[in-house]
């Protein structure tokens, strides 16, 4: 998504991801260390305090799991939900730890007050500023979206929302949209000085009345763990504002056959790890069973 | 899906005041390993709606070892964690529905995932 046409501009997202986008954006291994480089820097904005338990947390527009499996991987449990049956298919045959929903963000979240300890989107919640049927209000939808959202976090959690705004006034949109729901905080911009590497994040506390956090500057590259040479204080570049008042079938998809035992699994897992692509690493639930009870 | 997630869908079309929880019909209920973590299982107690959690594990053939009521310092039980566990995190409804108390609207559940899209008139 760097130059170009912007997906939202070419199709609704649930056309737009279909099989083959779904199956092209999971296996290209640049994409998947984008997303988990964008999702490790949502959960560090999400400020959980350290040294807790596992969390419950909320994935928007989880896709085919990539965000997801960071979150796994950072110890957390997750639910995701997406608006394309072919993401999330693949998500299910790539056997995410967490459970996913095919649900339209635009039309609310579908889930009831107050239990989830935050939620991250990744690249997402920019698809509701366009309207793709007639029908479609984007104001109203991030109006539902936020709403629903704020309603299902517990009291001090965040929502911390990578998005790829088409400009200043589509941030503005989004940030007012959340504001208006009674969510403090605002927009967080990394390296704001950088084409190529400036991301956006809505940075969102729920009963907080809490300023976004500073954004990262300096030389993206060097910026591992915030200590670039250009990592004093950052600063907020844009709009910090204040509140007033593991499934399937055989592994591989495509169901069927089932019954592929854990060598069959293991020597499919070696060969895609030859050929470069990412593949999880092995544990005691690699092709583990699964027992039908009902 | 788990009955975690379960715990936390709700139906929110247009106008419904209560749409938790959801009635489970189940047809197909698998079940998978999960890691073991009382310090997970202590964090998410509080927040599940109980009764919720139990006539879902009914549904789901998995409420053996489950309480109507949990007592004080259960979540300190090896024995009560691991029954509570396996009902939260190792069963999953794979095909079934799901039903909104309030409307009857059914939810289809296909391959693990709810279809919790809505018509143009319920939103
Ligand atoms: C670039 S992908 C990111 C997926 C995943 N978060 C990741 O990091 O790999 C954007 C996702 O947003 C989803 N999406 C777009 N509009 C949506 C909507 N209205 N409701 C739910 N998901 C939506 C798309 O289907 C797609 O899977």
């Amino acid at each position: 998504m760097g130059k170009g046409e912007r997906p939202e501009h070419t199709a609704p997202p649930e056309i737009f991801y279909n099989e083959d986008e779904a199956r092209k954006y999971t296996t290209n291994s640049r994409m998947i260390s984008i997303q988990a480089s964008l999702t490790a820097r949502a959960l560090e904005l999400l400020a959980l305090p350290p040294g807790g338990p596992p969390r419950l947390l909320l994935d928007i527009g989880c896709g085919s799991g990539l965000s997801g499996e960071a979150l796994t991987e950072a110890g957390h449990a997750w639910v995701g939900l997406d608006i394309s049956p072919a993401m999330l298919d693949v998500a299910v045959d790539r056997e995410v730890e967490g459970d996913v929903l095919l649900s339209d963000m635009g039309q609310g979240v579908p889930l009831r007050a107050g239990a989830f300890d935050g939620a991250i989107s990744i690249s997402a919640v920019q698809w509701l500023c366009n309207a793709d049927r007639s029908s479609h209000d984007p104001r109203r939808r991030l109006r539902r979206f936020f709403q629903t959202l704020y309603a299902c976090l517990a009291r001090g959690a965040r929502a911390v929302l990578q998005v790829y705004p088409e400009n200043a006034a589509q941030a503005e949109m989004m940030v007012g949209a959340a504001m208006k729901v009674g969510f403090s905080g605002g927009l967080v911009v990394d390296y704001p000085h950088s084409t190529r590497a400036k991301k956006y994040f809505l940075v969102l506390m729920v009963g907080t009345g809490g300023a976004a956090p500073a954004g990262r500057e300096g030389d993206p590259d060097a910026d591992e763990e915030g200590g670039g040479p250009g990592a004093g204080p950052s600063t907020v570049a844009v709009a910090g504002r204040e509140r007033r008042g593991k499934r399937r079938g055989g592994p591989g998809g495509g169901g069927g056959g089932g019954g592929k035992d854990r060598a069959w699994v293991l020597k499919k897992k070696e060969k895609q790890r030859r050929k470069g692509n990412e593949v999880k690493p092995d544990s005691k639930y690699t092709a583990r069973k699964r027992r039908r009870l009902i | 899906m788990k009955l975690l997630t379960h715990n936390m869908l709700a139906c929110t079309i247009k106008g419904v005041q209560n749409g938790f929880p959801l009635k489970i019909e189940a047809e197909e209920v698998v079940e998978r390993e999960a890691d073991f973590d009382p310090d997970f299982l202590r964090h998410i107690f509080p927040k599940l709606e109980w009764a919720a959690f139990l006539e879902g594990a009914r549904a789901l053939g998995c409420a053996e070892g489950l309480p109507d009521a949990v007592p004080e310092g259960a979540l300190e039980e090896e024995a009560f964690l691991r029954a509570f566990h396996h009902a939260l995190l190792e069963v999953h409804l794979e095909e079934g529905a799901l039903v909104c108390p309030e409307t009857g609207r059914r939810f289809i559940v296909s391959k693990g995932i709810p279809n919790m899209l809505l018509n143009e008139d319920e939103v």
